[in-house]
């Protein structure tokens, strides 16, 4: 799988009441959350944020909360990808759950900068600024999370491993 | 070679003799949590896949407490899901308003999770369980359907850091204090991914609710789980209250620990986190003259018995400072009785405080005490990031109940020292 957009950069440590304010969790639809990704964070970030879009963050990104509603929102707004040195861990935990493609890698979030088109192979985790040229490698996946992967998510596996038994 | 308390539990509940930091393993689960805002995500998994059983209806725990008593109709609508899905399932360990507490209180308190159990909850403070010489950690909402499906969750076993807390502590400073410390230490991404054992003399002496505060806290350090064996005071807590059978876990003496970090808390003052982030942590000696606008006493962190008598011990006979609006939150019905025939409401009262019901609210902006645009809040709460109590422009310094309540008197940022001088 290709991911390609723009690129929106922010800092070190966001936390998930950055990404999805508690004061929305009072709805679980993707839609509904989607209006204010981000918005504690960069006020109106859903209205200028494209389909295709990827996130270029600081290191431990998405600490706090278990709020699956984080990774939610960011992927129905229209986000495809998020680039880290490193993610907390229920966050990742929850983005590779839901399908939300996460790329760990401290070189490319320090070098490209908001506004690059960047490219990524989500299989063999190169990343490409291709407003630069320079490629990174991102940490690869262990088997198992890329079986998740491949499955659609926790559930498809769960019901494809277990549920069927 | 020997293992840790988090290996040795992971490992018994995998059905494996032996687990190592970095393996992938499916454990068996004692509990799986849920409230009331990630529940319904969880629920709508659970039916979008056509799954029609739980695994074990008693071993399910959902407790609707974060916008409780529902605050408005899309709360209300999220926690009717709740309520019909434990209905349906017959769910044992439903806390309807009445019953329900704030969720790391109430499910040690009525002896749902004790000594050698693996728990996942849908709330990243989950870690509180460690206390109790258990394994919990915090997920998100497909794990908790996944969870309540197969009553299973995969886990990559983590590091541990092993924390020796040594010397004598200097009055007043409590659990808290040694937690906000320790995270500001080891900063906010310090333990990520890692196990955070808690051990040493200072901690043997430690009573169990502030070894309930230091494990909550221990995701604010990034951690996967808190832990702290279970021992003589662990057992005289689950007796009588925990309805399975305890198993006492200790770490081999020559496991391996990825940092053994030791601490002279004779050196350690009552601290205070500043915002935006629980790493920001200063002495109460060095914050300086900081005018606050309101002060929260409760939560997970910090609403349990003891830390309301010692909040009561400051207030007995004071005054709130005439600018403060002080919310007192016990954690749960039994606290809150406890409480009230202790004659702590009438202190509260008495000093201008309120007392609500138990809740979560205002610990992350939810409601019962939203703070406004360039307000100022000390809270017992765990988390100060931006926004996190209200307006985005509005700041959250992290304390214990102690702090807490000599702040409210002061209407500034003040430590005992401050009260009883006077």
């Amino acid at each position: 799988m290709i991911l390609q957009g723009k690129v929106w950069k922010f800092g070190d440590d966001v936390d998930t009441d950055q990404i999805i304010p508690a004061r929305y969790l009072n709805s679980s639809d993707p839609k509904e959350l989607a209006k204010y990704a981000m918005e504690d964070a960069r006020a109106g970030f859903a209205e200028i944020v494209g389909q295709g879009d990827i996130i270029v963050a600081g290191k431990n990104f998405g600490c706090g909360s278990s709020r699956e509603h984080a990774p939610i929102c960011i992927k129905a707004a229209g986000i495809t990808g998020v680039i880290a040195p490193s993610f907390a861990r229920i966050f990742y935990r929850n983005s590779i759950n839901i399908g939300l493609p996460i790329f760990e890698s401290k070189e490319a979030a320090e070098a490209i900068e908001e506004g690059h088109e960047v490219k990524i192979d989500a299989t063999s985790g190169v990343i490409e600024d291709m407003t630069t040229g320079k490629s990174y490698q991102a940490v690869p996946f262990p088997d198992f999370m890329q079986e998740l992967i491949a499955a659609g998510g926790l559930m498809n596996y769960i019901k494809k491993n277990k549920m069927d038994k | 070679m020997g293992m840790t308390i988090t290996e040795k539990i992971l490992a018994a509940h995998a059905g494996l003799d032996e687990v190592k930091p970095g393996q992938l393993i499916n454990a068996k689960l004692d509990i799986v949590l849920g409230n009331d805002i990630t529940s319904p995500v969880a629920i709508n998994e659970f039916e979008k896949v056509g799954s029609e059983t739980v695994f074990d209806k008693c071993k399910i725990c959902l407790v609707p407490d974060h916008f409780t008593p529902n605050k408005d109709i899309k709360s209300a609508e999220q926690v009717k899901q709740v309520r019909e899905f434990a209905n349906k399932h017959e769910i044992e360990n439903f806390f309807e308003l009445g019953q329900m507490g704030v969720e790391h209180c109430i499910l040690p308190e009525q002896g749902l999770v004790g000594p050698g159990d693996a728990i996942i909850g849908a709330d990243s403070h989950t870690c509180t369980y460690g206390a109790l010489g258990a394994f919990a950690t915090g997920v998100g909402s497909t794990d908790m359907a996944a969870g309540m499906i197969t009553g299973e969750a995969w886990f990559k076993v983590p590091e541990s850091i092993k924390f020796v807390y040594k010397g004598e502590l200097q009055p007043h400073v409590s659990g808290k204090d040694l937690i906000l410390y320790t995270i500001g230490d080891v900063g906010v991404d310090g333990a990520r991914y890692m196990a955070m054992e808690f051990t040493g003399p200072v901690i043997d002496n430690l009573p169990m609710d502030d070894r309930f505060t230091m494990c909550n806290m221990a995701i604010e350090a990034g951690g996967k789980n808190g832990i702290i064996a279970a021992d003589e005071k662990t057992m005289e807590y689950v007796n009588g209250r925990f309805k399975r059978e305890a198993v006492v876990y200790q770490s081999d003496a020559d496991a391996e620990y990825a940092k053994v970090i030791e601490y002279d808390c004779s050196k350690i003052e009552p601290q205070v986190a500043f915002p935006h982030l629980p790493e920001n942590t200063k002495p109460i000696s060095e914050v300086g003259d900081i005018r606050i606008d309101q002060v929260v006493i409760g939560s997970c962190t910090n609403g349990r018995i003891s830390d309301l008598r010692i909040a009561a011990e400051f207030l007995k006979g004071q005054k709130v400072a005439s600018h403060i609006r002080c919310i007192v939150i016990p954690g749960t019905p039994e606290i809150y009785r406890q409480a009230m025939h202790e004659g702590l409401f009438d202190i509260f009262l008495d000093a201008g405080a309120i007392v609500s019901t138990p809740t979560c609210g205002p610990c992350l902006g939810g409601h019962m005490g939203i703070l406004a645009k360039g307000e100022r809040a000390v809270s017992t709460t765990n988390r100060n990031f931006i926004g996190r109590m209200g307006h985005p422009e509005s700041e959250v310094y992290l304390a214990s109940p102690a702090v807490a309540a000599c702040s409210a008197i002061k209407g500034k940022i003040a430590g005992p020292k401050e009260v009883l001088s006077k």
